[in-house]
């Protein structure tokens, strides 16, 4: 018989290369080789409904993957060939690739080993393919992100250590234990918390206008690796919905466990993008769009899209959603005074927002800029003037659950601090909030547990008794290079040295 | 409610012809172009063809190759050797 199809169609191709590589075990109980996949009492009655939209076989993915890293290579080879550090637009923005170096980067790799562990816990080959392309994937992401941020690291302060500091410095335990909480969870949590909340739901906040904002700033290296990332991150997202849409078909009693995990993961994922907030208002000189427009679009557009096509399944939009939405008018100008005032601590400068900028957050925030946040910032700006510029010496109490200090704001009252505590066990514990204290409810002997960096400084476990010992000896953030205030820095015044200006020069010095 | 679906493309000559193709097959399409991407957002479904992206590019292109060029999608996926579908149902 005449072959008439040489080449296998797509859906053809994925059922032999990818379903039929698996076998039923003879001599050993399916229970016994994957043991972690009952006890979060999710129930899957058949592995075979699992679908993988992309229908991705390895081959395939090894052609595309290998294409999308020469692509890659060729333009960070390009960008530091042409000494491309020098056309950024301004030298603050290299501020976020330190926030990011130290704070995303390591996640990812928390990622690879995440997908590589939950990869084994499956009983379907379908799903075990799935992560393991996606922890091959996060291992990428965070080795180019290093390589591109490699360059940056020759010529700017606070690149220097950032997996040391990720494991240490106070700001960067919220990343942290964000990763930490969800790979200590079981298999089907973990693929609630990062597949779908954070892939699906969330990461575009960071890799979308963020990374477009990075092109805007004349930081091609950035850019390149992040819409490479996010090329990968198009497979993520799909499985991520895809996982969800099939736990919640196998069986009605996994929804209540899903919505459970969905409300806690929004959470989770929304206090660890409030560093992104920051990010994009006041750490891009040239502006894309505001963290509140890219909020309305990537999560009230996009989320409410998404909550209403799992209506069907019985579930409905995160607990705190609207407390999330709320706080889209706050969340960055809260999070920028606070990391002002500790600047002697974070392996990144901060600064005053120069005129165009409070200006443009004027017409951004209407209703919130001028009349909470430009007068402080007139009140600091004064202060440095006068020759004090402002350090807060009091260590911020660290909410329990999300470890960000407890610097937010009740929902509707923009001037009241947002504090709940609750008495586990004769002890005392601190929330920033509602939501992270339900989620200290459900499972308080795994919060008890979270390794809080100011505490950790109390109790003498950071290599010293003040903040300079321990920012140094500790956290290896070099003093007076990596920490303090931007304007008169060491990175401040290479930047103007690569301009052609003068540091003396104080005209130019505030422009 | 309205429920957009979105495809966002790295703006390179390759995501240029895939927006010219999507376009002509989705005349609701909407494109928005921001620094260094191509963001096209439709009402409920949009859809790639093979056949028109291989028209508009001048040479065989696989559904799979997009891959390379997308940043991100909303929406559910369908595809097979022949279209790329986003949709909410």
């Amino acid at each position: 018989m005449a072959v008439k199809n040489k080449k296998l169609n797509l859906k053809d191709k994925y059922q032999y290369l990818t379903r039929d590589m698996a076998w039923e075990p003879t001599y050993q109980k399916k229970e016994d080789i994957y043991p972690d996949e009952r006890f979060e009492g999710i129930k899957i009655t058949d592995w075979s409904q699992w679908e993988d939209p992309f229908r991705l076989t390895m081959d395939a993915y090894w052609k595309y993957q290998a294409e999308k890293e020469k692509k890659l290579y060729a333009i960070f080879d390009a960008f530091a060939q042409n000494n491309g550090h020098q056309n950024i637009s301004d030298a603050r923005y290299v501020n976020a690739l330190k926030l990011f170096l130290s704070g995303v980067s390591p996640l990812e790799h928390a990622a690879f080993q995440g997908y590589a562990k939950v990869g084994r816990q499956f009983s379907g080959a379908g799903a075990r393919v799935a992560c393991q392309m996606q922890s091959i994937d996060e291992l990428r992401h965070s080795q180019t992100q290093q390589h591109a941020m490699s360059h940056y690291n020759k010529h700017f302060n606070g690149l220097h250590d950032a997996p040391h500091m990720h494991d240490r410095v106070w700001f960067l335990s919220v990343p942290k234990s964000f990763f930490d909480d969800a790979r200590a969870a079981g298999p089907f949590e973990f693929l609630t918390a990062i597949s779908f909340s954070f892939e699906y739901v969330l990461t575009n906040l960071l890799f979308v206008p963020f990374m477009s904002g990075a092109a805007y700033n004349g930081d091609m290296a950035t850019v390149t690796f992040g819409f490479s990332a996010q090329s990968d991150e198009a497979r993520h997202m799909t499985l991520g919905l895809e996982v969800i849409k099939f736990i919640l078909e196998q069986h009605e009693d996994n929804v209540p466990i899903i919505q459970r995990w969905i409300d806690k993961w929004f959470w989770r994922g929304f206090r660890l993008l409030s560093l992104v907030s920051m990010m994009m208002d006041y750490m891009l000189p040239n502006k894309v769009m505001s963290w509140a427009e890219a909020w309305e679009l990537y999560y009230e557009q996009s989320g409410g899209a998404l909550f209403k096509d799992l209506e069907r399944y019985g579930i409905r939009p995160p607990k705190y959603e609207e407390v999330a939405n709320d706080a889209k008018h706050h969340l960055s100008h809260q999070l920028w005074t606070t990391f002002y005032q500790y600047s002697q601590a974070t392996n990144f400068h901060t600064w005053i927002p120069e005129k165009e900028e409070m200006d443009w957050m004027s017409e951004k925030y209407p209703e919130t800029f001028d009349k909470y946040y430009r007068p402080r910032y007139e009140h600091l700006a004064k202060e440095a003037a006068a020759g004090r510029r402002y350090y807060n010496n009091t260590l911020p109490q660290l909410c329990q659950v999300c470890q960000v200090p407890t610097l937010f704001t009740e929902m509707g009252e923009p001037t009241k601090l947002s504090h709940r505590q609750l008495v586990h066990e004769g002890e005392r514990y601190h929330f920033c909030s509602e939501a992270c204290a339900d989620i200290f409810r459900y499972e308080p002997e795994k919060y008890i547990q979270a390794w809080l960096p100011v505490h950790q400084i109390y109790q003498g476990n950071c290599e010293g008794s003040d903040v300079a010992e321990v920012v140094q000896k500790y956290y290896h953030i070099n003093i007076g290079e990596d920490n303090f205030e931007y304007i008169g820095s060491p990175d401040h015044q290479h930047w103007l040295s690569i301009k052609g200006v003068k540091p003396a020069d104080k005209d130019q010095d505030a422009a | 409610m309205s429920q957009l679906v979105f495809i966002c493309f790295q703006d390179n000559d390759n995501a240029r012809y895939m927006v010219e193709a999507i376009e002509e097959d989705n005349p609701q399409a909407e494109v928005q172009h921001q620094p260094a991407m191509i963001r096209v957002q439709a009402e409920k479904r949009l859809v790639i063809n093979r056949d028109t992206v291989e028209e508009k590019l001048g040479r065989d292109w696989d559904v799979q190759e997009m891959l390379i060029d997308v940043i991100s999608i909303g929406g559910n996926v369908d595809e097979d050797d022949d279209h790329f579908i986003l949709e909410w149902k």
